[in-house]
């Protein structure tokens, strides 16, 4: 059933143009940023030959991209998640859905699926922007993957959230401007931390998990923090959804 | 052939239900059996959308039971559901999509598995009249055939029991004779119940009739029976659901 909700939510997604307008408008900004980079590594690379432990174009070129990436998916995630649940109620699809033979768990967790689908699919279009570098030298593929990862990870907390924010309203436009509000507010939280390591704050904030992955660092702290995350905002999901039936 | 027992599809028990302060739906008790279609009037506001939603699983109750054939739909939402098609006031179309996407989805939805979808799909197409524009999208479909695709969508898992909300409303004469003699054949092997406004339409279609007013059942009776006495269903309203105050004013006109 879940799948069958995600494929439908696929289907969607991808016969309307938002979907490849997002892809493009993704791609080119993080192509351009890509080739600003090159651009800076060949100039730099004849001082780079002669420090004894040179950093390489994973480092210098695809973690910046990958960084970059994260917060690309940031602006995108709200005009998607707005369509979950907030588009449905509002076109009257929502009772369909419910008044179908499956629980709310499994729309949650399809609309949830179908998203991440196509959050996979502009990571993959950012690898094969890194694997192109292949053509002219080696890259660290330890630190491509846990870019990988972390960008995957940090892209399901961005969905399960805006899902929750989805689930709140019938109005697609408030449902976006939420989620937007709220993932800025997540990104910038650590701002008041300074340098301090261990802040509160600074915990709180999604973007400082994520940097660790883009330095390459796989930390359980921040394996933890993005499966709570996510798992929180999904069970909320489910829980708004199935209250709903008793408030009315 | 002996008498034959025809099964109850589905049986309602003191059904209330409040919103806050509000009560939109008291103690409404319901049976209906198998080839039966059951009239729901009343005017705006009465509850039967909030009745109808309580039924589907849409909302629920405060108290009472739902047993779609004697499943409790509290108690195992999915095995009853499975039993149910709903057709809502608004069709719930994916406009995006076209019709055999769309009945494609609808069916995998209610648990129609693979080998049998495309010939259910095909059926139901067939059986609402939706053959030339099957390939269509939704959004560019007139307003009648986007409430066949939504009684396509209620029947097309071949449910015990069939709820429509206001199925003919905002149709032309034509739309609304092919809709009723639909309804109708269904009404020969499932049961359904039919809300509407329109007297002579359940009149036409309908077994029995239960009239609901302020969230009360205020007249329950057959058909047939209101036809043996010679009193017409409008008489019958306006008595149970007239305001007294508004009906003295009437007369006095």
């Amino acid at each position: 059933m879940i799948f069958t909700i995600a494929r439908k939510e696929l289907k969607i997604l991808f016969s309307s143009p938002l979907a490849w307008i997002l892809l493009a408008l993704v791609q080119l900004v993080l192509t351009w940023i890509f080739l600003a980079h090159l651009d800076t590594f060949l100039q730099i690379q004849p001082q780079l030959v002669a420090i004894a432990n040179p950093p390489g174009v994973t480092e210098t070129i695809i973690a910046p991209v990958f960084s970059m990436a994260a917060v690309m998916l940031l602006m995108v995630t709200p005009v998607l998640t707005a369509r979950l649940i907030a588009e449905e109620r509002r076109n009257h699809t929502m009772t369909l859905l419910i008044s179908a033979p499956i629980s709310m768990t499994d729309i949650v967790l399809g609309k949830f699926l179908g998203l991440m689908v196509f959050f996979s699919a502009v990571i993959t279009l950012v690898v094969a922007l890194s694997i192109s570098l292949l053509a002219g030298g080696t890259l660290d593929f330890g630190l491509l993957l846990s870019n990988v990862f972390g960008i995957f990870l940090i892209s399901a907390c961005f969905a399960s959230l805006g899902l929750y924010i989805s689930c709140l309203t019938a109005h697609p436009a408030i449902a976006a401007s939420g989620t937007l509000g709220a993932l800025l507010g997540l990104w910038v939280i650590d701002i008041g931390a300074g340098d301090e390591k261990e802040s509160i704050t600074r915990n709180f904030s999604l973007l400082e998990h994520y940097g660790n992955f883009n330095r390459g660092m796989i930390d359980t702290f921040d394996l933890a923090y993005f499966s709570l995350f996510i798992t929180v905002f999904l069970v909320l999901s489910v829980r708004r959804l199935d209250g709903e039936r008793l408030r009315g | 052939m002996a008498e034959q027992i025809v099964p109850v599809t589905v049986s309602v028990r003191g059904l209330c239900r409040n919103f806050d302060a509000h009560v939109a739906v008291r103690e409404i008790d319901l049976e209906l059996k198998r080839g039966e279609v059951l009239g729901f009037l009343g005017p705006n506001g009465a509850g039967k959308t909030t009745i109808m939603r309580m039924l589907t699983g849409n909302l629920a109750p405060t108290a009472g039971s739902i047993e779609i054939c004697g499943i409790d739909l509290l108690d195992k939402p999915r095995d009853a559901k499975a039993r149910i098609g709903y057709l809502p006031e608004t069709p719930p179309l994916y406009r995006e999509l076209t019709v055999r996407e769309y009945l494609h989805f609808a069916g995998r939805l209610h648990r129609i598995n693979s080998p049998s979808i495309d010939s259910a799909v095909d059926k139901v197409i067939q059986r609402c009249g939706l053959n030339d524009s099957a390939k269509r999208l939704i959004s560019s479909l007139s307003k009648g055939y986007q409430q066949r695709i939504g009684i396509a969508q209620a029947i097309i898992h071949n449910p015990d029991v069939i709820i429509l909300d206001e199925p003919t409303v905002g149709l032309d004469p034509n739309q609304i004779r092919e809709i009723r003699t639909l309804i109708r054949e269904l009404g020969s092997e499932h049961s359904v119940i039919l809300s509407t406004h329109i007297l002579p339409e359940v009149e036409s279609i309908c077994d029995r009739v239960q009239i609901v007013h302020e969230g009360r059942v205020v007249f329950c009776g057959s058909v047939d029976g209101l036809k043996l006495k010679g009193t017409s269903l409008e008489e019958v309203f306006t008595r149970f659901t007239m305001n007294p105050k508004i009906s003295e004013s009437f007369s006095s006109l």
